[in-house]
């Protein structure tokens, strides 16, 4: 057996099963908290790749680059992206708060159609060249063969976030709001907990994260356009089910065993069954545990 | 008795009756048989259109050899079995060389009756391999690259121009892209000068190719042949820049464009793409060209170069072979050299033009340049 090329595939599938998992956390928060599926949630990913392209275009004309550029566009995006979270859920979401369950699910895959279409008139539906905003760092040469400069900055990234984010949920006040409002909603208002806010907040947050991977990984595949968001947000979703929807650590883990997944089944069997590597693992985990790798059987109470 | 002798005789005269114009005509008849009408007219009409031109052209100066030439005009619709007809109706009417069909669909429907007639006929557009490389219908020419010819050429240029020895082919999956890749793959496996290491699909519009790249690498592949569109080549040139693995590209024509420089950037720089040849810097072209936009007042449509080709082959052949005779014409069409809208032609012993279709272009600074 071969162990470099193993380990080549291995972190590979980390680099990608982490960007999953940043879209993922997106999809459980928000499912934890009103047991929607935010359909329009590959789209804000979508919408922060695009902020970023622009800004970073205007930013590389006036003269900065690397780095700098990619902060400073990252910021703007997720700004935008949260705006654009926020919003969404105020127009389509909270209006069918009380309606039965199909209607908000409904109004989510309008959202995203909407969304789409909307950037493909008002920017382009051609693919634009995003440009490569992380530098090549020396020190990253002996180990290029595993990990790029572009790689490195999003694991940096990506786990830098995802420890903010437990931060947030476990030792803030809005964190507790959030895991208070997830356990029951009624209850929480009950005793005083803005709940309104608190979804909004998750929006936000869940919109952050996708901004941040839409920034990330179109510096890395060097393109974007307006129909990005759907590929990206039906395998994060698939995360999110894998790992448990709902459940936070579970899309952090769902989304490294899908892209572990897929890269080991695209790099020993092949690449043309990547998607199927990736279903059937969920259909098969769902199998066995119905509801997914971290998530807690709810009782139906009666 | 009497009477048989007397059907008999009658059937004779009926023949002689309706051979007799056909054998006396001193008038050429091409056939021009294509779509005129429905859904794919538009590739149909530019052929009709240019057969009118060069035949006008060619009766003010007198017809060839004193004969004038006569149009037959014939609508299939592109559709085989209204290709039939029209091709039945044309060798009653004692036509002595078609231009057509346009569709590879109709063209295959009808090339067995022209066959079975002793007519040849040439199409500008019918681009299904079979049609000439199957060897069965030697009365077919055509003037346009078949379907498979730029995979066999990038094929070779891989085994032979940049001398690869282990070869990874990836492909979209769609028809496109799939059918460029199985094309190169034959042609390279039959050819036995490289191995093909690596032939995969990928999946397109996914986020990421690190794994099929890292394996392209793991195979040690020293070449990559790639059938599909820019926006997969390009996010696949881009993660192989960053994974550091320098092998020379190889895609069609989807590449050959400015999308694919344009995404690609600076990862595009040293790729090889095939692409049609560039004919309309050619005097012929300018002027046919020209001259189509003075009587119709906008540029000629599909297949238009390779239709008025088809047309000055079929009519030089005849001026060539002095007659309209299967065999003079089947030698003249091979072996003389006529200068056209593409380029200067004569046909292959399969019936392909020669020295038509792709040549191999390379990204430098910033723009695709012809390998020469």
């Amino acid at each position: 057996m071969d162990f470099q090329y193993l380990f080549e595939l291995l972190c590979g599938g980390i680099v990608k099963g982490s960007i999953y998992a940043l879209i993922a956390l997106g999809y459980t928060m928000v499912y934890g908290i009103i047991q929607l599926i935010n359909f329009a949630h590959g789209e804000v990913y979508m919408i922060g790749a695009f902020v970023a392209f622009i800004v970073a275009g205007v930013m590389t004309l006036s003269g900065y680059s690397g780095l700098t550029v990619l902060l400073l566009a990252a910021v703007v995006a997720v700004i935008y992206s949260a705006a654009y979270g926020y919003t969404l859920e105020k127009i389509a979401y909270r209006p069918l708060r009380n309606a039965p369950r199909l209607s908000p699910l409904i109004s989510a895959i309008g959202a995203s159609i909407f969304l789409m279409n909307y950037v493909q008139l008002a920017q382009t539906p051609d693919f634009l060249p995003f440009p490569e905003l992380v530098p090549e760092f020396e020190f990253m040469a002996p180990i290029e063969r595993y990990l790029s400069s572009a790689d490195l900055v999003i694991l940096i990234v990506t786990t830098l976030t995802m420890a903010a984010l437990t931060v947030l949920i476990k030792y803030t006040r809005i964190g507790k709001a959030m895991r208070a409002t997830q356990q029951d909603l009624v209850m929480a208002r009950l005793v005083g907990i803005n709940v309104d806010r608190v979804i909004s907040a998750t929006f936000i947050i869940g919109s952050v994260l996708a901004a941040i991977a839409g920034v990330l990984i179109a510096s890395r595949t060097g393109q974007i356009n307006a129909a990005i968001g759907f590929v990206a947000g039906i395998k994060a979703f698939t995360a999110a089910v894998l790992g448990g929807i709902g459940n936070v650590p579970g899309a952090v883990l769902g989304g490294l065993v899908l892209g572990i997944a897929e890269t080991l089944g695209a790099g020993y069997i092949s690449s043309a069954y990547e998607d199927v590597f990736a279903f059937a693992l969920l259909v098969l985990i769902l199998i066995l545990r119905p509801a997914g790798l971290l998530g807690k059987a709810v009782k139906q109470k009666v | 008795m009497q009477k048989t002798t007397l059907v008999k005789f009658l059937a004779a005269l009926l023949v002689t009756a309706l051979a007799v114009p056909a054998l006396a005509a001193d008038t050429i008849k091409l056939g021009v048989a294509g779509a005129h009408s429905g859904d794919l007219a538009a590739y149909g009409l530019p052929t009709k259109d240019a057969a009118e031109m060069v035949v006008a052209e060619i009766n003010a100066k007198g017809g060839i050899n004193g004969k004038k030439v006569e149009l037959m005009i014939v609508d299939d619709q592109c559709k085989p079995e209204i290709a039939t007809n029209v091709a039945t109706k044309l060798v009653s009417e004692g036509v002595n060389i078609v231009i057509g069909h346009i569709c590879s669909g109709a063209t295959k429907a009808a090339i067995g009756i022209y066959k079975g007639a002793k007519i040849i006929a040439i199409s500008p557009s019918a681009t299904n391999p079979p049609l000439t490389k199957s060897g069965e219908y030697a009365n077919f020419y055509r003037t346009i690259a078949a379907d498979d010819d730029q995979a066999l050429l990038a094929a070779a240029f891989a085994t032979d121009t940049l001398k690869a020895k282990k070869i990874a082919i990836l492909h979209d999956k769609g028809d496109y892209g799939k059918g460029f890749a199985d094309f190169a793959k034959a042609a390279i496996e039959q050819g036995g000068k490289a191995k093909v290491v690596m032939y995969e699909g990928i999946q397109p519009g996914a986020m990421d190719y690190s794994a099929v790249i890292q394996k392209l690498r793991n195979e040690g592949a020293d070449l990559l042949i790639f059938g599909g569109y820019h926006p997969e080549a390009s996010k696949l040139l881009s993660l192989m820049n960053k994974k550091k693995i320098k092998v020379p590209f190889i895609g069609p024509d989807g590449l050959k464009g400015d999308g694919f420089l344009k995404i690609a950037g600076k990862d595009a720089e040293g790729v090889y793409a095939t692409g049609p040849k560039d004919v309309s810097k050619l005097p012929l072209n300018t002027k046919a060209h020209a001259d189509y936009k003075a009587k119709y007042g906008k540029e000629p449509g599909t297949f238009f170069d390779q239709a008025m080709a088809a047309t000055v082959a079929a009519l030089n052949a005849v001026k060539v072979a002095g007659g309209t005779d299967y065999d003079a014409l089947t030698r003249a069409l091979k072996t003389s050299l006529v200068d056209t809208t593409i380029g200067k032609i004569k046909f292959d012993a399969k019936g392909d033009a020669e020295g038509v279709g792709f040549s191999v272009y390379q990204v430098k600074n910033g723009a695709f340049v012809e390998v020469k």
